[in-house]
């Protein structure tokens, strides 16, 4: 029975995510940027995590690819660019604010500001109504008045 | 034989629900009491005739009849009896059969508790009811038989994922499905008054109590799901904005906005088409779900086994619903009375506000989800839209309308006296914004973001008790004055305070653990230490145990703090299912009034001198109960106001009685 318990832990290497002690960088600053950055990063065989929480084997290339090009100066932008150079855009979890994206980040403000319109539309057909008078009854108004 | 009869009753409730559908329809155009009658005896036939094909599928699961090609594929002799039973919901069909049987039951209750509705409405919407059971049911039916047979009878079924092997993931489906489904009674009800041709505060007072249900049902079944997450998978996260988490997300969201413009209807008769909508979208929203989790459209980690021709079906049933519902809103929303007045400073405005927000929120999460099939219908490039963009997107909006929130339930109706308001809840303000100065000076390290997501926080949960306080007149009147309130206020009043509080609860949780999270892991060989934060841990042993269907490796890690006393005694484990060939950890929380210690066993490899060493991984989780009590604390909230004189089932009819 532990034969098996080991055999079968044993087959299936799990492990830690970004927290992992032995991929760690040994400056805590540019450890801390990796970390952030790999929130952004898309571990690209899994279904839908960052290579932050994954534990398969690519999510820990990622990671180190990530941490080496943090260890050689790199800024997050160049870190992304070669990412998506690399893998397309696909790697990244935050899209590119691109033109071909302004459909994603635009649509919040279009449809907020839609929203905001229809409510001032409201409020002011509300408060113009009481005076209106439709065309019957200004008609209805006009005989009345005449009548007299 | 019992899943013979079991399929039997299957096929008997989908023409039970035709003959629903039909009866109650020609009932209710004819205004025959006598067809509309037998339309609701039809309707409670079909829920029983659901309940009885289901009960067999458990019988077959808890027989382990293996004959049954859905046991086959997710059950095993070895698996304890409880998540047998799970076992039934925790497929495709299974869950797509509990579906069926959620929204049959709905219909019974309807034909049960409606006295009070008008008899044509009512019937109206009990065929409505029926024709969505009918959809449902002939997909399960012809395309989704759980209780199918098969011919080649395996020994042993292929068991249940380990990982779903769990209390909270095993009772979180019938929770999520009361949920979802539950919507399908105001998208009902909605249908029937649009072709009535009429929407008042009548109709409204129906909508309320379904929509209350609904909401408060698919809160806790959202928030477990959410728990599951957090101390089954062993990354420590609650919320990871992955498709089919959005898919429950939206119907919530949207579930929200309806109550609040529901309440508007009811009371000031204002924005009946608004509230119509919002209901045949909550519904829509459900069937959207439906489909993004069963289809495989979308990558997600918790997706069904795909299936592209069940996925075209429910795609066409969601686009039959919602085409026949929205149509028939834009035939009707124009002759819609709009209903009473209200100034831009009210407590309508504060609520369509609220909707605005609420409903772009939900276009957010909606856009977000969809988007890569979007692009890639565009012009083929494969992208992703993860937590990142969420962050940026979806919790700006939601902080803009946690800002007004604590105004709105303060404000008058009709016409508001802003000035009024802001006197009262400037105190509010000004203990919100010291405390998160406090919590900006006091914890380490600084985050200023992190502390204004705390003021917030803070704001929502003083406003919430403010709002209570004025209500009661708490220390402007002698104390017996205020419990004479006390006991004199309608449950509804309570309901809006717990839910508004929970909400407030939550944000505190969400800022503090997102924001100070801390994390440590290292090898240990047994009796090395750790720090995490302000605790040592020790792993002081290692051993083997034999669950009923795995085997694991059991840590003991002892935490102790500052002064050496130890403060917990952890026994993580790391799980090994020989059936399915896999292996999951299981965390060891060790919890405190608001926070966790939370440790995972990770695996065994070479230490320092050859030695064996065990991975060990540790959080602690500050305020992270409040995540889940929040939530929890809403929910409660929304069936308080449930409970309420005013919108209880069946109470109008017999306050009429004694009336006449």
């Amino acid at each position: 029975m532990r034969r098996a318990l080991l055999i079968g832990l044993a087959s299936v290497a799990l492990m830690a995510g970004a927290a992992e002690p032995t991929e760690r960088l040994p400056d805590p600053a540019q450890e801390a940027r990796a970390r952030h950055l790999f929130k952004e990063v898309r571990c690209l065989v899994c279904q839908n995590e960052s290579i932050d929480d994954s534990e398969a084997q690519l999510a820990g290339d990622l990671r180190q690819i990530v941490r080496e090009q943090v260890k050689a100066g790199r800024t997050d932008s160049q870190i992304r660019a070669f990412l998506v150079e690399r893998y397309g855009e696909f790697v990244l979890l935050k899209p590119a604010f691109s033109a071909g994206n302004a459909v994603l980040w635009l649509a919040p403000i279009g449809v907020l500001l839609v929203g905001g319109g229809l409510m001032f539309g409201l409020l002011r057909r509300r408060e113009e109504q009481p005076v209106e008078l439709s065309q019957d009854e200004e008609e209805r108004v006009k005989r009345l008045l005449e009548d007299d | 034989m019992i899943t013979e009869l079991g399929a039997f009753a299957l096929i008997l409730s989908l023409a039970l629900s035709v003959a629903q559908t039909g009866l109650s329809a020609v009932g209710g155009a004819r205004r025959s009491p006598v067809l509309a009658g037998a339309g609701r005896g039809a309707a409670v036939a079909t829920f029983l005739a659901v309940a009885v094909a289901f009960a067999a599928l458990i019988h077959a699961f808890v027989t382990s009849d293996f004959s049954v090609a859905n046991v086959a594929a997710n059950s095993h002799t070895a698996k304890p009896l409880f998540y047998k039973v799970a076992g039934a919901w925790g497929s495709h069909e299974g869950s797509m059969l509990l579906w069926c049987l959620v929204l049959t039951g709905y219909g019974a209750a309807m034909a049960f508790f409606g006295d009070s509705l008008p008899p044509r409405l009512r019937a109206y919407a009990i065929a409505i009811q029926g024709a969505l059971g009918v959809m449902f049911l002939a997909y399960t039916v012809f395309a989704s038989n759980p209780l199918a047979r098969l011919l080649d009878v395996p020994v042993e079924g292929r068991s249940l994922n380990p990982l779903l092997q769990d209390w909270a993931l095993a009772v979180h489906p019938p929770f999520l499905y009361a949920g979802y489904v539950g919507f399908s009674v105001v998208y009902s009800l909605s249908l029937a008054a649009l072709i009535e041709g009429r929407i008042d505060a009548a109709w409204a007072r129906w909508v309320r109590p379904w929509t209350l249900a609904a909401w408060s049902l698919l809160t806790i079944g959202i928030t477990l799901g959410a728990f599951w997450a957090y101390y089954e998978l062993g990354w420590g996260g609650w919320w990871a904005w992955d498709p089919v988490e959005n898919a429950s997300f939206m119907p919530w969201l949207i579930g929200a906005a309806l109550l609040h413009s529901a309440i508007v209807t009811e009371k000031r008769g204002a924005l009946p088409g608004w509230t119509a909508f919002l209901a045949l979208a909550a519904f829509t929203f459900s069937m959207l779900g439906a489909f993004l989790v069963r289809s495989g459209v979308l990558t997600s980690v918790h997706a069904f086994a795909v299936d592209p021709t069940r996925g075209v079906l429910l795609l066409m049933m969601m686009g039959l619903a919602a085409g026949a519902g929205f149509l028939l809103f834009g035939l009707r929303a124009g002759s819609l009375n709009p209903g009473g007045q209200f100034r831009p400073i009210s407590r309508e405005s504060a609520i369509v506000l609220n909707n605005i927000l609420l409903s772009t929120a939900t276009a957010v999460v909606l856009l977000g989800t969809l988007y890569p099939l979007i692009r890639e219908a565009m012009d083929g490039e494969a992208v992703s839209v993860g937590a990142p963009f969420f962050s940026l997107t979806f919790v700006p909006l939601m902080l803009l309308a946690f800002a007004v929130l604590p105004a709105g339930p303060l404000l008058a109706w009709k016409r508001g006296d802003a000035k009024g308001v802001a006197r009262k809840l400037w105190i509010v303000l000004a203990a919100a914004a010291l405390l998160g100065l406090v919590a900006y000076g006091l914890v380490q390290p600084r985050k200023a973001l992190a502390s204004g997501g705390l003021v917030i926080g803070f704001w929502l949960l003083g406003g919430a008790l403010l709002e209570m306080a004025d209500r009661l007149k708490l220390f402007r009147a002698p104390a017996g004055e205020s419990v004479r309130r006390a006991r004199g206020l309608p449950r509804g009043a309570w309901g809006t305070t717990l839910a508004h509080a929970g909400l407030g609860l939550f944000v505190l949780g969400a800022a503090f653990e997102t924001a100070w999270k801390v994390e440590a892991a290292q090898a240990l060989s047994l009796n090395d230490t750790q720090q995490l934060g302000a605790y040592t841990l020790t792993l002081t042993d290692v051993g083997t145990v034999e669950g009923p269907n795995y085997l694991a490796e059991r840590g003991i890690v002892s935490v102790k703090n500052k002064a050496g006393t130890e403060v917990c005694h952890a026994e993580p484990e790391r799980r090994f299912y020989p059936t399915g060939g896999q292996t999951t950890s299981e965390v060891a929380i060790c919890p405190s009034l608001l926070d966790d210690i939370y440790i995972v066993l990770g695996e065994r490899r070479a230490g320092e001198g050859g030695k064996p060493a065990w991975l060990v991984r540790a959080y602690v989780n500050p305020w992270v109960r409040l995540i889940f009590l929040g939530p929890l604390i809403m929910a409660i909230g929304g069936l308080i106001s449930l409970s309420d004189r005013r919108v209880r089932l069946g109470v109008g009819r017999r306050a009429q009685e004694v009336v006449s």
